[in-house]
């Protein structure tokens, strides 16, 4: 025995199988996919890693993390089978576990820089996550967390999404007493609007919202700061505000004939039946309607979520409409291959030139033209360009825009001394900071649309820098230079 | 949850819930709407703010009960509780003294009407105010109205109160005799406000509508209430919901209206039969 322990690991290639719904069987449901694995799949998973140390010549797992989680560390502990100390090492850096074992782009960030993955299958970091977070729901904890003795701090957060419950976990770990101001009837905004129940079931959103209620933090629903207070009014009566809005406001194609009816946001379709359980309808009472066939238009997360969930609600055909290839769709691997499991038709290089409405004005048809790729772009990705004479027509009763998301404007609207970039983004310092003193900002409205994982990764640096701002140093950058270096961009 | 003060019918198919919101009612403009979900497995509608109170800490909305939800709402008591009340939303009625203007609201519209001439009033403008209806019996705040009116006049299609006819033929009148109007508000069913812009659109008089498109969130987030105005795509909820008159495709709007007619008929009936 002792002289197997001295040869070196034998290292398994490929990451232990995350049990998954079938395809044809979940095209009928709204429950997750991937149903999770079990202890025995999770510590044998575990035991795939190598326990690397810090390098200065390669990125190890942790550095491409954008909470910093100690990612060795907790791993350690499943190798070990000590759940719960994996959970408490997890949860010292990340407010939502269960949410980010779900829908983090893992391959880009810590599974990236896994050495493992170099000659093999990383290991399955995401799906580790996952499964401590599940294990630690699955004890059933209720009641009070424990936290600091309080610091006398007020702070006010605008918007529960990921930025924002990440700010507000991290502020009352601290012993800040936290106030959350959120516009829709429950919070975890893009996580409860736009996610679908089937890549993260609510439940599961409201359990660690449920968590974060535990650490004391306040807040109220329906509140709509802007309309209702404004950030001006909110410093009167707290120490700190952050905001994290989002990037809630649609992108349109300004094509002809785009406001037909069947024609809608991503935004509308998604909030249509996540927030408001459309596919539960009549039970619920907001209707969505899909048709024959369903045409998504974009290529990234927010498009494979349309595209599933129309052959969810009974589309027959479920169609991507992408100017681009299909190695520059920039959704998750994961999202692109559930799709094509399901039976997503893909369209690539093909974009949309117009689209054709019935005598009563619903859509019946899009007008698209085949594309190729030229040179690369400012992107970095190659330009598509239209083919001459290329042009087809796509039946449609349904045409989805998934295009992109831009900030919602209500906060910088309302708030004067607030400045912004010339694309609606709130200027932001690295730290968080913006031109308002005592006014810190991140996630989408200071970011652009980007992922719930960024969005928690600004709030992570925000709530440090908030919480230094509070209890040491409450100095703040002059405004005409934080506008030259970091709005006038 | 919202606590319902007040519960009272207007007309035998006019529900007016008086809600306490004090945060919204501290807030509330002329003009603004509230969306409200009755309960969890409710849609969000957006509804006329007929009144708001700082002091009591109440809004007041106003519904006509044609489907689901607003039947739902037309069945609840003082001291039953909404699920949710989000606003005040929209931009305000744009105040100034403009001089003269003509007010003309119909049906449902009266109640958005109501605050928006007393608003009106208050920024010293000469009111004039035209209300209507298919008959009597389905007037509403019409002491209230009038008494915010400098001029006030009554219509009924079926003649069974003031003039026999349409709230148009009033304001036809006024351009014929060339009296001074300087701004025409006009608030109710969409033919009504369409008819009114192809009035005064030929004599350049300035005419703003409150539009009432189907919404979801009602924050400018997913763009189901999109209108066209002027050519260009607009947003009832953070946009409007007032335009100007003369820029607004009512064709559009009518048939963006109908999207969910077949499901409003399914969950309607769902409704009845449950009683």
């Amino acid at each position: 025995m002792a002289e197997e322990e001295k040869k070196p690991k034998k290292i398994v290639p490929k990451k232990y199988p995350m049990p998954e719904q079938d395809p044809k069987e979940r095209v009928k449901n709204f429950d997750e996919v991937p149903l999770g694995q079990d202890a025995e799949a999770a510590i044998a998973e575990a035991n795939r890693c190598l326990q690397c140390k810090r390098s200065p010549n390669r990125k190890i797992c942790m550095e491409g993390c954008p909470v910093e989680i100690e990612i060795p560390s907790f791993i350690k502990k499943i190798q070990e089978g000590n759940f719960e100390e994996a959970v408490r090492i997890l949860r010292e850096k990340q407010s939502l576990p269960a949410v980010c074992g779900r829908v983090c782009p893992y391959e880009n960030q810590c599974e990236g820089n896994c050495i493992v993955g170099k000659k093999n299958e990383p290991v399955g970091i995401g799906r580790l996550e996952r499964f401590l977070a599940d294990w630690e729901r699955k004890q059933g904890k209720t009641g009070k967390v424990e936290v600091p003795p309080p610091t006398g701090k007020k702070v006010a957060i605008v918007g529960g999404g990921p930025a924002g419950l990440t700010v507000a976990g991290e502020m009352a770990r601290l012993g800040h007493k936290v106030t959350v101001f959120e516009a829709l009837q429950y919070c975890g905004g893009v996580l409860i609007y736009g996610i679908p129940e089937f890549r993260l079931p609510k439940e599961i959103v409201r359990s660690e919202v449920d968590y974060i209620k535990r650490m004391g933090v306040e807040i109220h629903n329906d509140y709509v700061i802007g309309k209702l207070d404004t950030v001006d009014e909110l410093l009167h009566d707290y120490d700190a505000v952050f905001v994290g809005t989002g990037a809630g406001l649609p992108d349109w194609t300004n094509l002809q004939g785009e406001n037909l009816n069947g024609i809608m946001s991503a935004n509308e379709y998604l909030t249509r039946v996540n927030l408001m359980k459309g596919y539960k309808f009549p039970e619920y009472d907001t209707p969505v309607r899909v048709g024959e066939t369903v045409v998504t238009i974009g290529g990234g997360n927010v498009a494979m979520d349309c595209a599933r969930t129309s052959l969810r609600l009974g589309t027959k055909k479920s169609v991507i409409l992408y100017r681009r290839s299909e190695a520059e769709l920039p959704a998750r691997k994961e999202e692109v291959h559930h799709a094509h499991e399901e039976g997503v038709h893909f369209e690539l290089l093909a974009a949309p030139l117009e689209f054709i409405g019935d005598e009563c004005g619903n859509v019946k048809q899009v007008k698209a033209i085949r594309m190729q790729l030229g040179e690369p772009d400012a992107s970095g990705r190659r330009r598509p360009i239209k083919i001459p004479g290329s042009e087809f027509l796509i039946d449609a009763q349904t045409v989805l825009i998934a295009i992109g998301q831009s900030p919602n404007p209500l906060v910088p609207m309302t708030t004067p001394d607030l400045k912004t970039k010339k694309e609606g983004t709130i200027g932001v310092d690295p730290e968080g900071r913006t031109s308002k003193k005592g006014v810190f900002a991140g996630g989408d409205i200071a970011s652009g649309a980007a992922t719930v994982i960024l969005a928690m990764g600004d709030g992570k640096r925000a709530a440090r820098a908030m919480h230094k701002y509070l209890m040491e140093d409450p100095s703040w950058p002059d405004p005409e230079t934080f506008e030259k270096l970091y709005c006038e961009l | 949850m919202y606590e319902i003060v007040k519960a009272e019918k207007l007309t035998p198919d006019v529900i007016r819930l008086e809600i306490r919101a004090p945060h919204i009612a501290k807030k509330a403009k002329a003009g603004m709407f509230i969306m409200v979900t009755p309960d969890e497995h409710g849609e969000r509608v957006p509804l006329t703010m007929a009144d708001f109170s700082p002091e009591k800490g109440t809004v007041t909305i106003a519904a006509l009960e044609v489907g689901k939800t607003t039947k739902q709402l037309g069945k609840m008591k003082a001291g039953d509780q909404i699920f949710s009340l989000v606003g005040p939303l929209g931009l305000p009625t744009h105040l100034q003294n403009y001089g003269s203007v003509v007010s003309i609201g119909g049906g449902i519209g009266l109640a958005l009407m109501y605050p928006v001439v007393r608003a009106f009033k208050q920024a010293g403008n000469h009111t004039i105010n035209i209300i209507g209806a298919r008959n009597e019996k389905l007037l509403m705040y019409e002491k209230e109205i009038q008494a915010v009116s400098d001029e006030f006049y009554v219509c009924t299609d079926d003649g069974s109160k003031g003039h026999h006819g349409f709230v148009s033929d009033i304001l036809k009148k006024f351009i014929a005799e060339n009296k001074k109007v300087d701004l025409v508000y006009a608030v109710g069913p969409i033919i009504m406000m369409k008819v009114i812009a192809n009035i005064t659109r030929p004599h350049n008089i300035h005419t703003v509508v409150s539009l009432n498109p189907i919404m979801v969130d009602g924050t400018g987030m997913c763009g189901s209430c999109r209108v066209i105005i002027d050519g260009q795509t607009k947003f009832g909820c953070v946009d409007g919901p007032e335009f100007d008159g003369h820029k607004v495709d009512f064709e559009n709007l009518t048939a963006r209206n109908k999207r969910y007619i077949p499901e409003e008929q399914i969950s309607l009936k769902r409704f009845q039969e449950a009683k």
